[in-house]
């Protein structure tokens, strides 16, 4: 069974962590791919601005090995993260849980 | 707001006609709750077509195992609203999503399967996953009596 909105591409209602190339990491549930941005609703977001380098992606791979066992509060209820700032977008459920 | 009555009764059969429980009210939840011996699975359901259209089947053939909980019931997330605030206040440290399940021994939570486990993944996934851990419930149960 699909989803109500199958024009919305692959992710959509899939949870999603979108990760950046700067400080920035996000979860939340995916609502549609564009050309601007990826549209989330019910989004948490880590920033992992106290460390940079080898730091920076330790504190953002453990808050998403954290967020792939429970899952996340969803903070914000829609967020837009911009195309120029995403690095990768993976689904929530193929990160490995502890 | 609540989807219509009609809509989603075939999504809560789904569910009842398997033997599941279902709690429709915070006191149902209470009760079932109170009731802490044995093994119990807490299914959230929900009208998601993104996870859920696998997770009641998933949760149907789980059930067909010969490692069932000793109690299985459900509340449903959007429709009985204060019922599924009450069983989410029972894990209340995990983050609210639906479906979703919730596997307890002796009144302890020992496993639990949010949405995003569910999502995008097959009914025999979810079957897998699930029979799995009853397997791994019900054999520490028994060892520990």
């Amino acid at each position: 069974m699909g989803t109500f909105h199958n024009d919305k591409g692959e992710l959509h209602g899939i949870t999603v962590v979108v990760d950046t190339d700067g400080p920035e990491v996000f979860v939340g549930r995916c609502h549609e791919v564009t050309p601007v941005g990826v549209v989330l609703l019910d989004v948490d977001v880590h920033s992992a601005e106290a460390g940079a380098g080898d730091d920076q992606r330790a504190s953002k791979d453990a808050w998403v090995r954290r967020a792939a066992r429970f899952g996340v509060w969803g903070r914000h209820r829609h967020l837009v993260v911009p195309s120029e700032r995403v690095a990768s977008i993976c689904r929530l459920g193929d990160v490995a849980v502890e | 707001m609540p989807y219509s009555p009609m809509l989603v009764k075939p999504m809560r059969e789904e569910l009842t006609s398997a033997g599941v429980e279902e709690l429709l009210t915070p006191a149902d939840v209470d009760r079932w709750m109170g009731q802490r011996e044995g093994t119990a699975l807490l299914i959230v359901n929900s009208v998601c077509g993104c996870a859920a259209g696998a997770a009641r089947p998933g949760v149907r053939a789980a059930l067909q195992g010969p490692a069932r909980p000793d109690r299985v019931a459900t509340v449903f997330a959007g429709q009985d609203v204060e019922a599924t605030a009450k069983a989410r206040a029972y894990f209340a440290d995990i983050p609210p999503s639906s479906p979703s399940m919730a596997l307890y021994k002796d009144g302890e939570l020992v496993y639990f399967v949010p949405r995003h486990r569910i999502e995008g993944r097959s009914a025999q996934e979810v079957a897998a996953d699930l029979t799995q851990a009853f397997e791994r419930c019900v054999a520490e149960t028994a060892a520990s009596r």
